[in-house]
C-alpha cells in the first residue's frame, strides 16, 4: 500500500478498523458528535448498523450478541447522554466479563472542558465501569487504539472498553495502520497457560478426593466451546458431581448424569449440600460471589479448594484457596484431562459411591418442588412447559432480573454453552429483551426467547420498535404476577410483609402494547391453554409479547436466607409463612 | 437444615476482620499515559482501600514510564488484593510490595525518604533556636528574610514529623511534603 492509500479521515479509520477486527454488526444511536461516523456507515454495506431506541438497549444487544457468539459486541453512541446511557450495560458487561467495544463521540477537542453542548467526561465516567478506556487525541493514534481496544476487550478476562473520539478527530485525516502492524501494549499481556506444577498438584488432590465437587462458572463459557468440551471430558473421566453458577449454565449439559443443578442462593439442595460437605472443591472460572457462598465463614468448611481463573485478582478475593491456577480455563482443563489420563494409577470411581449415595439422598428432597394448580398457571410450570416445547429447537434464552430469572435457571435445561444470556453480576432489570434482540441479530434463524417479568420488561420495552424495524422475531415470555416478585419476596422475608411499592397498579395491556409496536400479543391465563399458546408464540414469525398470567404470590425456593450457610437452606415444603417471616434474624436484616 | 436456623450475618456477609492491619509501601511501574493516576487512585477509592501517601513522577522519559509509590494500610489479605487489582489495570507494568520484598531480603523495611519544605516565622529569640534545630536535623535554609525561614529537609517520614513538631512552638507557618519515595536496598531493581 502506498502512503496516500493509508490516508483516511478519522471516521473512515473507525469503519476500516471495525472491519479489520471482524465486525459485522454494530448497535447504536446517532447524535451530533458521531455524525461523521454515521456518514461513513451510510456509505458502506459491509457492516450492518442496528438502530436502537435507547443507548442502554444498544449495550445489552451488544452483550447478547457477544455472549451468544463468542465475538466482541460493538456499540456506537454519541457524546453526553449517549455515553451516560451506556454506563449501565458497560458495568453489566464488566461484572459478567462480556467483551464489548463501545465507541462514543465526543465534542471537538478544543471544546473539551468548556461544558459544551452534550459534553460529559466520558472517560472519567466510564473509567470504573470498563476494563480500559481511551480518549483519542490524535487521528494517527486512532487505528492503533481501536485495534488495542478489541484486543483488551476479548483477551484475558474479557470486558467492556470505551474509545471516546472527539468530532474533530473524526473529520481529521491521518494514517491508517492495520491490526497486524500495531504493537500491543507491553503492560497488558495476560497469562493464559496454567502453571503445570500447580495443575499436577490439583490432579493429585482430585485423585485422592472422596467427596469432590466441581463448581464451574461463566469463565468456562467465556473461554470458548473448547473449555466446555474439556469440562465435559473431565467430568466423564473423574465421575465427579458438577454444579454451576448462574453464569455457567450450559457448559455441562443439564441432562448429564453428574449434574447437580445450579448452586447458590436459589440453587438446588443437592448442589449446595455437596458444596458444603465436599472434601475437594474444583472451582473453574467462577469467582466465589456472595450469592454463591452464603455465609463466608461457614462456606464449605472442610474442603481443599482448587481455583482456576484467568484473573489473578479473583484468587483469594473472597475465599482462600489451596491450589490457585491462573490461566485460561480451556488450556488448564486440557492439561488437567491429559494429566488425569497419564497418571499411572487411575482413580477408583467406587471410592465416590458413598458420596453419590449422600447426593442421592439430597436429590430425593426434591428441592425444586412446587404445588401444581389446575386453576392458575404456576410460574415454574410455565417455564417447564416452555422448556418442553422448545428443547428440540435451536433455542436461545435471555432473562431479565428477578424471580422469573431464578425460575428460568432452575427449570430450563441448558444443554449447550452460549445459549443462556442473563445479567448475573449487576442484576440489571431491562437486560433480557435487548440482549435477545442482539442474539437474534447474530442468529436470525434461531428461536430467541426473553423470559421476563412484568416489571423488568418495562425497563427496555422501547426496543420492540427496533425488533419490529429489523424483522427480528424475538419472543418475550412475561411471567406476569403484577408484582416485582423478588422485591416482594424480600419484603416478606425482611420487612414484615410490608409490600412497599412492589405492586404494579397500572399494568399496561401487553397484548395491545405489542400490537401498538407492530408485533403480536398473546395472553394466557389458564394452565390448560398454555401449551397451545406457547406453540402459537413459537410459530409466529414476528416479535411476540406473551403475557403469561401466573400465580401472583408464588415465591422462589429453595433459598439460602440472608446470612445463612449452604446447609441452612429454606426448602419449599418448609417455607410456611411463619418460616419465611422468621428466616432472617434481626442482625441479618440490618446487613442485607 | 432450615429447622435449626442459627443467628448469623447476612447474604452480604461482612466478615469480622481478625487479621491486623499493616502499613506497606508499594512501587507501581506504569505507562505514563493520560488518566493513569486517576485509574490507580480510582481503584483505591472505589474498592475502599487506604492511601496514606502517594508520589508519582516520570522515571524513564524515553520509555514513557512513571513510578508511583503508594503507602497503604490493610490486612495481609487486603494488601494482596490491592496488588492483584493494580496489576489488572491495563497500563500497569509491575507492582512490587517493597515492604514484603524488604522482609525477604532480611531488611526491616525499604529505604523510604521524603522531602519537606517548612516555613517558620523566625524573629527574636526563636530565630536562633530555629536555625540551631534545623542544623541538628540537617535541614538547609533555602529562603529567608528577617521575619522567616524556609527550610528544606529530607529524611525518613518520622524524622520529618519530628522536625515539624519541634518547629510548631517556634512559629510554624506552613508545610509542604512530597510524600514517600522508596526503593529496596541491595543491587536488584524492582
Amino acid at each position: 500500500m502506498s502512503g496516500t492509500e493509508n490516508q483516511m479521515t478519522g471516521a473512515e479509520i473507525v469503519l476500516q478498523a471495525l472491519k479489520d477486527n471482524g465486525v459485522e454488526h454494530i448497535f447504536g444511536y446517532p447524535g451530533g458528535a458521531v455524525l461523521p461516523i454515521y456518514d461513513e456507515i451510510f456509505q458502506q454495506d459491509e457492516i450492518e448498523h442496528i438502530l436502537v431506541r435507547h443507548e442502554q438497549g444498544a449495550g445489552h444487544m451488544a452483550e447478547g450478541y457477544a455472549r451468544s457468539t463468542g465475538k466482541v459486541g460493538v456499540m456506537l453512541v454519541t457524546s453526553g447522554p449517549g455515553a451516560t446511557n451506556a454506563v449501565t450495560p458497560l458495568q453489566d458487561a464488566l461484572m459478567d466479563s462480556i467483551p464489548l467495544v463501545c465507541i462514543s463521540g465526543q465534542v471537538p477537542t478544543p471544546l473539551i472542558g468548556s461544558d459544551a453542548f452534550q459534553e460529559c467526561d466520558t472517560v472519567g465516567i466510564t473509567r470504573p465501569c470498563t476494563k480500559h478506556n481511551w480518549l483519542v487525541k490524535d487521528v494517527n493514534e486512532l487505528a492503533r487504539i481501536i485495534h488495542e481496544a478489541f484486543r483488551v476487550a476479548q483477551s484475558g478476562r474479557p470486558g467492556p472498553v470505551v474509545v471516546d473520539i472527539p468530532k474533530d478527530i473524526q473529520f481529521a485525516t491521518g494514517t491508517y495502520t492495520p491490526p497486524s502492524a500495531v504493537p500491543t501494549q507491553k503492560s497488558y499481556q495476560p497469562k493464559t497457560q496454567g502453571d503445570l506444577k500447580k495443575i499436577e498438584e490439583a490432579v493429585a488432590l482430585m485423585k485422592s478426593a472422596r467427596q469432590p465437587v466441581i463448581y464451574s462458572g461463566g469463565g468456562v463459557i467465556n473461554s470458548g466451546p473448547q473449555a466446555s468440551h474439556f469440562l465435559r471430558e473431565l467430568v466423564e473421566l473423574t465421575g465427579f458431581p458438577i454444579t454451576s453458577t448462574l453464569m455457567g449454565l450450559g457448559a455441562y449439559p443439564a441432562s448429564g448424569k453428574n449434574w447437580l443443578g445450579m448452586l447458590g442462593m436459589h440453587g438446588t439442595y443437592e448442589a449446595n449440600m455437596a458444596m458444603h460437605d465436599c472434601d475437594v472443591m474444583i472451582c473453574i472460572g467462577a469467582r466465589f460471589d456472595d450469592r454463591i457462598t452464603g455465609r463466608l465463614n461457614a462456606f464449605s468448611p472442610n474442603s481443599k479448594k482448587i481455583h482456576i481463573d484467568i484473573d489473578p485478582s479473583s484468587i483469594n478475593k473472597n475465599v482462600r484457596v489451596d491450589i490457585p491456577i491462573v490461566g485460561d480455563v480451556a488450556n488448564v482443563l486440557e492439561d488437567m484431562v491429559r494429566l488425569w489420563r497419564a497418571a499411572a494409577k487411575t482413580a477408583d470411581k467406587a471410592r465416590l459411591d458413598d458420596w453419590w449415595g449422600s447426593i442421592a439422598k439430597w436429590r430425593a428432597r426434591n428441592s425444586l418442588a412446587y404445588t401444581p394448580s389446575h386453576d392458575v398457571i404456576m410460574p415454574q410450570y410455565a417455564i417447564q412447559r416452555l422448556y418442553e416445547l422448545t428443547k428440540d429447537r435451536d433455542t436461545y434464552i435471555t432473562t431479565e432480573v428477578g424471580q422469573h430469572q431464578m425460575w428460568a435457571a432452575q427449570f430450563f435445561g441448558f444443554e449447550q454453552p452460549n445459549r443462556w444470556m442473563t445479567s448475573g453480576g449487576l442484576g440489571t432489570m431491562g437486560y433480557g429483551f435487548p440482549a435477545a434482540v442482539g442474539v437474534q441479530v447474530a442468529h436470525p434463524e434461531s428461536l430467541v426467547i426473553d423470559i421476563a417479568g412484568d416489571a423488568s420488561i418495562q425497563m427496555c420495552i422501547q426496543e420492540m420498535s427496533c425488533a419490529v424495524q429489523y424483522g427480528l422475531p424475538v419472543k418475550i415470555f412475561i411471567l406476569n404476577n403484577q408484582y416485582m416478585g423478588m422485591v416482594r419476596q424480600w419484603q416478606q422475608l425482611l420487612h414484615g410483609n410490608r409490600l412497599s411499592h412492589s405492586y404494579t397498579e397500572a399494568m399496561p395491556d401487553f397484548v395491545k402494547l405489542a400490537e401498538a409496536y407492530g408485533g403480536v400479543g398473546i395472553r394466557c391465563e389458564k394452565p390448560g391453554d398454555l401449551d397451545d399458546a406457547i406453540r402459537r408464540m413459537i410459530d409466529t414469525p414476528a416479535p411476540v409479547i406473551f403475557d403469561c398470567r401466573v400465580a401472583n404470590l408464588a415465591n422462589c425456593f429453595p433459598m439460602i436466607p440472608s446470612g445463612k450457610a449452604h446447609n441452612e437452606m429454606l426448602l419449599p415444603d418448609e417455607a410456611t409463612d411463619e418460616a419465611v417471616a422468621n428466616a432472617i434474624d434481626a442482625k441479618g436484616r440490618q446487613l442485607v | 437444615m432450615s429447622a435449626h436456623l442459627q443467628p448469623t450475618g447476612s447474604a452480604y456477609f461482612i466478615a469480622k476482620e481478625t487479621e491486623l492491619a499493616e502499613t506497606h509501601t508499594l512501587s507501581v511501574l506504569v505507562d505514563n499515559e493520560p488518566g493513569v493516576l486517576a485509574r490507580v487512585i480510582g481503584l483505591f477509592s472505589g474498592r475502599g482501600y487506604n492511601i496514606e501517601s502517594l508520589t508519582v513522577s516520570e522515571t524513564e522519559h524515553e520509555a514513557h514510564l512513571s513510578r508511583i509509590t503508594i503507602v497503604t494500610r490493610g490486612t495481609p489479605h487486603v494488601l494482596e488484593q490491592i496488588k492483584n487489582q493494580l496489576e489488572r489495570l491495563v497500563p500497569v507494568h509491575r507492582v512490587v510490595d517493597l515492604t514484603v520484598r524488604a522482609a525477604g531480603l532480611g531488611h526491616d523495611r525499604p529505604i523510604e525518604r521524603e522531602l519537606a519544605l517548612v516555613k517558620v516565622h523566625g524573629s527574636g529569640e526563636h530565630r536562633v533556636e530555629a536555625l540551631r534545630l534545623a542544623d541538628a536535623f540537617r535541614a538547609s535554609v533555602i529562603d529567608a528574610n528577617i521575619e522567616h525561614f524556609v527550610f528544606e529537609i529530607t529524611g525518613k517520614p518520622s524524622k520529618i514529623e519530628q522536625f515539624i513538631a519541634i518547629m510548631k512552638p517556634l512559629g510554624l507557618i506552613e508545610v509542604c511534603r512530597t510524600g514517600i519515595a522508596a526503593m529496596n536496598r541491595g543491587p536488584q531493581g524492582m
